[in-house]
């Protein structure tokens, strides 16, 4: 999947702005982003949903709007919202999907699958959050599909529910399908994704390996008294010291820094603890490129 | 095809399911055609009730599925995102439409299954009734009230959308020649009812199974009119999401 200097407008609002990036297929693609980001317009150009208003998309080498029937039999899709009558049933849906693709897949498998066997008879608006986004999951997975684009897929899931989520991602990935994933759920997407792409005000602000993404910033993270003196740090060991609240502190830089750290620390009497060194976690490199939104 | 048929096969199960639905669409009707010929309070002007109201009835039946009922559903498949989610699955938008349709006339083919036995059973005996015309007007009607039904479900929020199916309903019910003939209706309700799709559904049902149009000639045109500007003003009108 290829997406080149895509921009959508709704009037004089530009919600995608030029964007660039790629999924391939056996990868799951992360596309991370505030809400409004433009994460969701861009997926829906993806799906065939909605037309670029210049720049293109293409999907299994394919333009989506002009080619969606044939992209519709290969594509797995997950709405962020909604997609079922609260009435409907959920033996009824599935088998309804799996037919609608004539994939041979069998629905009372596909939901063993995702977890909701026991559920056939119950309907969409008896299912708690975590089971909604589970049958939206199999319905995008009744598809067998080459290319799937799961949005929110673990929004308001359980922990258990996300494990299965996750489990079900990558056993899709493994099969040689590109999943794009948009979520802005930074923890769901550093254990699933293999590349992340960060959207924010309808750009992409970084695109890359979630290894790419933290090189080059590393931190050294403790755990110190809250009235700590970053500024006299700072200027001790010459580097850029901060305070992320309850006591914990980062400091730009790598582990060669520790001992000036905590001999500093040491020789002013403040405390320490919950020391670590390292890359940055995903979380740190979202909000530096965001400007703090999440 | 089988996508088309998967897709009627659960659009006719979800109707038949659905306990508003079949309210709407078999109990309403029947409780009509019941009540309204035993208790003679309707002002029909035939010798047996069951003269009138049979026609008209059919013509409700029809109005009921074709759209108040595919209206409200699809309305509220709107709102939920339905449409948007099966659009993009290989059955498309266009094989969606039909699979409604379908269901629509499979629907329709129950309802009628059930009410000419029941008006058979009142004493209803059509002389030298014309089912070919019948068949036919109920099709073109089919095609206007959906016209009508999906230009306000392709527009309005589910529960506006409701309210508002289920009060033209009332309207074309009342002023539809259904149940009321037009004689009893003032001058110029009398006038605009002749020109709505039930009202001429009605009268051309008249015609057809019981030789008592009021001016089916008339009523033909104006059914053909409404079969062709609602569903061109549905394809305008309708939002898919």
């Amino acid at each position: 999947m290829l997406v080149e200097e895509l921009v959508v407008r709704y009037g004089d609002l530009v919600a995608v702005d030029h964007v660039s990036f790629s999924a391939a297929a056996g990868e799951v693609t992360a596309v991370l982003g505030p809400n409004g980001a433009g994460k969701t317009t861009t997926l829906e150009v993806c799906e065939g949903y909605r037309r670029a208003t210049s720049g293109t998309a293409t999907v299994l080498g394919l333009i989506p709007h002009r080619r969606q029937a044939e992209l519709s039999r290969r594509m797995g899709v997950m709405l962020q919202q909604g997609g079922f009558s609260p009435a409907a049933r959920v033996g009824d849906v599935t088998r309804l999907f799996c037919e609608l693709y004539g994939k041979r897949v069998d629905a009372a498998e596909l939901l063993q699958t995702v977890g909701l066997g026991e559920r056939l008879r119950s309907s969409y608006r008896r299912l708690s959050g975590g089971e909604k986004q589970r049958l939206s999951l199999a319905l995008a997975l009744a598809a067998r599909p080459d290319v799937a684009f799961l949005d929110e897929p673990t929004s308001g899931v359980d922990i258990t529910g996300r494990q299965l989520i996750r489990s079900i991602v990558r056993d899709l990935a493994h099969n040689g399908c590109a999943v794009v994933l948009a979520t802005h759920e930074l923890d769901e997407a550093e254990k699933v994704a293999d590349r992340v792409v960060i959207f924010d005000r309808g750009r992409v602000v970084a695109d890359g390996t979630l290894d790419e993404l933290r090189s080059g910033h590393d931190e050294i993270r403790f755990r110190s008294s809250a009235t700590l003196d970053v500024h006299a740090v700072s200027a001790a060991i010459q580097l850029a010291v901060r305070s992320v609240g309850d006591g914990e502190f980062v400091v730009d830089g790598g582990a060669v820094h520790v001992a000036a750290l905590t001999a500093w620390l040491a020789e002013h009497g403040e405390p320490i603890a919950d020391l670590s060194a390292g890359r940055q976690r995903l979380e740190d490199v979202f909000l530096r490129l965001t400007g703090g939104q999440s | 095809m089988s996508a088309l048929k998967a897709q009627v096969r659960y659009e006719v199960s979800s109707t038949m399911r659905n306990g508003e639905q079949l309210l709407l669409t078999l109990i309403i009707p029947v409780m009509l055609l019941v009540f309204f010929s035993l208790v003679d309070v309707l002002p029909t002007n035939t010798k047996d009730p069951i003269d009138f109201l049979a026609p008209g009835i059919l013509g409700l039946a029809v109005m009921s599925t074709a759209m108040v009922s595919l209206g409200i559903g699809t309305g509220f498949e709107r709102t939920y995102n339905v449409l948007k989610r099966l659009g993009a699955t290989p059955l498309g938008r266009a094989r969606l439409i039909a699979a409604k349709i379908v269901a629509v006339v499979a629907v329709e083919l129950v309802q009628f299954a059930v009410l000419i036995p029941v008006a058979y059973s009142l004493g209803w005996r059509p002389t030298s009734p014309n089912w070919l015309a019948a068949s036919g007007a109920v099709i073109v009607a089919t095609l206007a009230f959906a016209g009508i039904g999906l230009s306000l479900a392709g527009r309005l929020r589910g529960e506006i959308n409701l309210a508002a199916q289920n009060g033209l309903y009332l309207v074309l019910l009342l002023l539809g020649g259904m149940v009321i003939p037009f004689a009893k209706l003032p001058g110029p309700i009398s006038a605009i009812a002749k020109a709505l799709p039930s009202g001429a559904l009605a009268d051309v049902l008249r015609e057809a199974l019981a030789n008592d149009g009021v001016r089916p000639a008339t009523s033909w045109l104006i059914l053909a009119g409404w079969a062709i500007a609602a569903p061109v003003a549905a394809a305008r009108l309708f939002r898919w999401e």
